[in-house]
């Protein structure tokens, strides 16, 4: 009995021709290989990788399912999951009738390792793999630059290496970094990032060295999925206040799946403390709330859920529509199907915005 | 409502689950040590295919420190977004007053009934010497 188990539930009438702007490919060690220098290899063989965490063998919290990834994710001819561009194809590109998804690696990338020039190193070699086994051979797909973000020096070199080349379409940092990502060390990788075009996304996850909450570690892996918003809060307030915004006027960053319903809260409240406090950050010219409407996006997963879904689109309404890009997160295993992931009241007008017009604007998509 | 054999009996061991189509609508089937039951495949969250979530227990708590595991394998969460449903009755544990997906009557019939009564086996031949599970749908 053959089956088409994951045909589109519901598929709408319309084509959106949806932008996918958080998919995880999967970068296996071995792909480094040939991108590293033999002593950089060497290195990884010998010392592997150091976050900067003290559970450098593993996750400081454990994960829901293996790879965190959907159980139907992993490829049938083997391998992890999202590490086999056809099945990507098949599971996401060609089963949703995307446009384009826009690639977000994540460990191994060298991301925010204790080493700066061996994290220099590797991020160098993951933007490579993404051109060789994935954008290249899927015009669809897109590359983000993976920065070392702890050496803005090294950044700022990858990013001019990769400014005008259109298979990247933004820069990529991850939401916990050794200091809050407003300060002045992170300015430089900023500043490349306007010159060059391309907005910053600033995904959830990396670990800093910093416990997750304020009082330390959390028991459980629900806290970690709940730090996720509570961390980007800072991020944001952090660019604001260190007047971020003032010096570079075009600078447009993506936050990428820490959801959005807490967005409108934070903006009330740092604009009423602004109001009673600018003295203290007198570089910040005007309401905390209209730096957020003019330099931040966000993107849908992991998409609210409320009890009463009109909460849902007063939120989108504050933010406002312009600015919301819709997200799967595939292969992981908080996935939102685009075909039931959004607000059922939304507009038509809307659904094509979040779909794909807000995305294909921002990045520059035809 | 018609009455549609399925598989064999020895298709679905116990501990084993099976999809099956019926009337172009996926519908898993599992054997709980022995005893058929056929849930709706499709996650009514968010439309993720139950048939290929991990099988597990239930774990509750009177009190914070207090765990307590129960009815191993009887419990199927889905492989997207993990919520938990009884197999049983189809019974979302997450949201149970609001959530559960469809659950189908099935039975165990001896082949040599079926090539008599009114049963629909489209995709293969029954044989009278096999016992089929038979959904009810």
């Amino acid at each position: 009995m053959n089956i088409e188990v994951r045909q589109p539930l519901r598929a709408p009438k319309t084509r959106y021709g949806i932008v996918d702007c958080d998919v995880h490919p999967k970068l296996l060690l071995e792909d480094f290989r040939p991108h590293l220098s033999n002593q950089w290899w060497a290195h990884l063989q010998t010392y592997g990788l150091r976050p900067r965490h003290g559970f450098a063998k593993t996750y400081p919290m454990p994960k829901i399912t293996p790879q965190a990834a959907r159980r139907d994710a992993w490829p049938p001819t083997g391998g992890l999951p999202g590490s086999d561009l056809d099945f990507l194809r098949a599971q996401l590109l060609d089963l949703y009738d995307m446009d384009y998804g826009i690639l977000n690696p994540l460990s191994p990338t060298g991301q925010g390792d204790q080493n700066p020039d061996f994290s220099a190193a590797m991020a160098h070699a993951a933007n490579e793999i993404q051109l060789k086994r994935w954008t290249r051979r899927e015009q669809r797909l897109k590359s983000s630059v993976v920065v070392p973000y702890e050496n803005p020096e090294a950044s700022v070199e990858e990013i001019r290496r990769r400014a005008g080349n259109r298979d990247f379409a933004q820069v990529f940092m991850l939401s916990r970094t050794a200091e809050a990502h407003g300060r002045r060390r992170y300015w430089p990788i900023y500043r490349a990032a306007v010159e060059a075009g391309l907005p910053v996304g600033i995904h959830v996850f990396g670990y800093a060295g910093w416990p997750l909450t304020n009082s330390g570690w959390p028991s459980f892996y629900i806290e970690e999925m709940t730090e996720h918003a509570t961390g980007q809060q800072a991020v944001v307030a952090s660019m604001i206040f260190e007047g971020l915004f003032e010096q570079y006027r075009d600078l447009k960053i993506v936050l990428i799946e820490s959801g959005f319903g807490w967005l409108p809260a934070l903006g009330w409240r740092l604009d009423k403390h602004w109001e009673r406090m600018r003295d203290e950050v007198p570089h910040v010219k005007r309401p905390p709330s209209e730096y957020i409407r003019e330099h931040f996006w966000v993107s849908t997963q992991p998409m609210e859920e409320a009890d009463e879904p009109e909460h849902v689109i007063d939120a989108m309404k504050w933010i406002g529509f312009d600015r919301i890009l819709f997200a799967s997160d595939y292969p992981h295993w908080d996935f939102d199907d685009p075909f039931l992931a959004l607000p059922p009241s939304l507009t038509e007008e809307q659904r094509r915005m979040i779909y794909a017009g807000n995305a294909k604007k921002l990045y520059g998509l035809a | 409502m018609a009455r549609h054999v399925v598989a064999p009996v020895d298709d679905i061991p116990p501990g084993g689950r099976k999809l099956v189509e019926i009337n172009g609508r996926a519908v898993v089937v599992f054997n709980l040590a022995g005893e058929f039951f056929a849930l709706n495949n499709r996650c009514p969250h968010r439309g993720g295919s139950l048939c290929h979530g991990k099988l597990t227990g239930l774990v509750q708590s009177s009190e914070p420190g207090d765990y307590r595991y129960s009815r191993k394998g009887e419990i199927i969460r889905c492989p997207w977004h993990s919520w938990e449903f009884d197999i049983r009755t189809g019974q979302s544990w997450c949201d149970p007053g609001k959530v559960r997906t469809r659950r189908y009557e099935v039975s165990v019939e001896a082949g040599a009934r079926l090539v008599e009564g009114p049963y629909r086996a489209e995709s293969f031949p029954v044989s009278v010497e096999n016992d089929y599970v038979v959904v009810e749908a």
